[in-house]
């Protein structure tokens, strides 16, 4: 049983194996359900989509504790790229919802806290900081499109707030160093995610559909 | 025209916010005098928001306008972009135009697409997590520099010590160079002590990748060592056995990372890991197949079947494993195969043919070959 702490997995990838892909389930069965709020009702039932989606997150943080028993502590990074997809994966959907319910930035804490594990390698289990990174850049893209969605769902104030937050993940970004991985591929596609959301936000402005819309962004910062 | 010439320039703002797009206008304030510049549009706006408002904004550039450029670009780029424009005139009255646009726009591709956001400051918590991260993803990346620099210099050194150790055969000197080839290690192995410091506190297997190559070298070497030693194949407890530091010189460890608890035991030491172990026999056997068409070459009779045995329980054991092991382990397998033909084959030619050509001549017959395989056998 995945569930069951097997005595010694230390060195059995398919254990881990096993339970990354129930992890894969309940991540694609969160992100179903939040892509819910791309569609024209879904905007009003967004806050119930969110609390529907931290339930699942109950089955992630069991599942993480069921992984955690699966390898030594200290070896982490040896086995790091079984999991190291889905954890980004999972980072996202914390972040949406996050973002969904607040509108702002999840701190790498609270991911953490959602999905079970720590924030600090020291301590165990952890979300490694380019993980985090990882999920908030599909973040970016997620919003991209809800910025387009939302304007057809007759929501003209959301790409506003959307273009402000991004903007600010952009200059957050741009103050990091990145090298020449994965992470800084994933990066070189927000200027697209930036691009599109400026092209919502004009068409919006040049129609003066956005005018109600300034003036609740006004409070926003 | 370039030395020492500080210049203090202020760059005074103003701007209209609405209705957009936005205008800045601004001039530079010169050695008191001032200077009027140009009108940039639009993503001004977005630069000023980062200034204060109406601020000024100054900076001292020293030398002429290429180093003034130069020292524009630690501040981040919408600043820079803005400045570069706004000082663009300031500089084509001073030193008359040509080649300036161009640099600019090599150096700040992003400028134009800073329009929307006016409502960064500085200090929001976003910002201020990410100033975080930045800390963060420079100090692993400084590390993993380092641990590459330090692998390479393993790697080198390694290679140096085989080199030495295959002069063994065809020189008289034996001890000499056995000696040499410890002093040799002994370096590497310093070498090594420096990276099991750097990574006291930390995951081995998160820096395994910067590592790896010069430890499997370093395999190579001291097994190689070891076999011309004692005939026999070094285990991975004892090479790990002279793994072990003691702390003599501390000097290394005072810029650990803040993570590494004070009370450090006065003993660190680096675990090879089961894969470089075996990635790096897979490699000695390469050398035990040059060192076998040397010693042909040097009228030794005896090694070639010696090591022609000592490889095949290698490859038997690499067999064993098969593609259980890790995907590089099965891709050695393919080279293995091919020493321990080339070596079975020379014991061959030497059993069939040995009794009818005379000592002396031997070396001839092998010499060819020795080319031959050179030159498949490239850098291994």
């Amino acid at each position: 049983g995945r569930d069951g702490a097997s005595a010694d997995g230390a060195l059995c990838p398919q254990e881990i194996r096993k339970v990354v892909q129930a992890l894969e389930q309940t991540a694609r069965e969160i992100l179903t359900l939040l892509q819910g709020v791309h569609q024209g009702p879904g905007f009003q039932h967004i806050s119930k989509k969110c609390q529907k989606a931290r339930e699942h997150f109950g089955t992630v943080r069991t599942q993480m504790e069921s992984l955690k028993t699966k390898f030594p502590a200290d070896q982490y990074y040896r086995f790091h790229e079984h999991w190291r997809f889905v954890l980004q994966r999972l980072v996202f959907l914390a972040a949406f919802v996050v973002y969904l319910e607040s509108e702002t930035l999840v701190t790498r804490e609270a991911v953490a806290e959602i999905l079970g594990i720590e924030a600090d390698r020291e301590r165990g289990f952890h979300l490694d900081i380019e993980d985090y990174l990882s999920g908030v850049l599909t973040l970016a893209s997620e919003l991209a499109r809800l910025a387009v969605n939302s304007v057809t769902a007759g929501d003209y104030s959301r790409p506003l707030r959307i273009s402000a937050f991004i903007n600010e993940l952009d200059s957050g970004f741009r103050l990091l160093n990145l090298k020449n991985d994965s992470l800084r591929k994933r990066y070189d596609g927000l200027k697209y995610d930036v691009k599109k959301i400026e092209e919502v936000v004009y068409d919006l402005s040049i129609r003066g559909l956005n005018k109600e819309a300034t003036v609740g962004a006004g409070g926003e910062k | 025209m370039k030395e020492g010439r500080g210049e203090n320039l202020q760059i005074l703002c103003s701007r209209k916010l609405n209705p957009k797009p936005i205008y800045t206008t601004g001039q530079v304030l010169h050695e008191g005098g001032t200077v009027p510049l140009a009108v940039c549009a639009g993503w001004c706006g977005s630069v000023l928001s980062q200034l204060d408002l109406n601020g000024i904004f100054s900076l001292t550039a020293s030398g002429g306008k290429r180093s003034y450029i130069d020292s524009l670009s630690f501040i981040s780029s919408p600043i820079s972009a803005a400045v570069c424009e706004l000082s663009e005139t300031y500089f084509k009255e001073r030193y008359g135009s040509g080649g300036f646009r161009k640099r600019k726009h090599d150096n700040f591709p992003h400028g134009q697409r800073r329009e929307e956001k006016e409502n960064v400051n500085p200090p929001s918590a976003l910002m201020t997590s990410f100033k975080s991260f930045q800390l963060e993803l420079d100090t692993r990346h400084d590390k993993y520099e380092r641990l590459v620099k330090l692998s390479r210099d393993i790697t080198i050194e390694s290679k140096r010590t085989i080199f030495l150790l295959h002069r063994f055969i065809s020189a008289p000197n034996g001890e000499e160079i056995l000696n040499e080839s410890e002093v040799k290690l002994d370096a590497v192995r310093r070498k090594i002590k420096q990276v099991a410091q750097e990574l006291i506190g930390e995951d081995m297997y998160q820096f395994h990748r910067a590592v790896s190559p010069g430890l499997q070298e370093y395999v190579e070497a001291v097994s190689f060592q070891y076999f011309i030693k004692t005939r026999s194949l070094i285990s991975v407890e004892e090479i790990n056995k002279q793994l072990i530091f003691t702390a003599e010189d501390r000097e290394e460890t005072t810029n650990m990372t803040s993570n590494s608890h004070d009370k450090q035991p006065h003993t660190w030491s680096l675990r090879v890991t089961p894969v470089d172990y075996l990635l790096g026999v897979a490699d000695l056997t390469g050398e035990l197949m040059r060192l076998c068409i040397s010693s042909v070459g040097n009228g030794d009779i005896d090694t070639p079947f010696e090591l022609s045995q000592f490889l095949r329980q290698i490859y038997d054991g690499f067999t064993f494993i098969g593609n259980t092991g890790p995907y590089e382990v099965s891709k050695k397998l393919y080279t293995l195969k091919q020493s321990l033909a080339k070596v079975e084959n020379a014991c061959y030619t030497l059993k069939v043919r040995g009794s009818e050509i005379p000592k002396h001549m031997l070396a001839d017959v092998f010499s060819t070959k020795t080319e031959l395989i050179d030159q498949e056998e490239g850098l291994p």
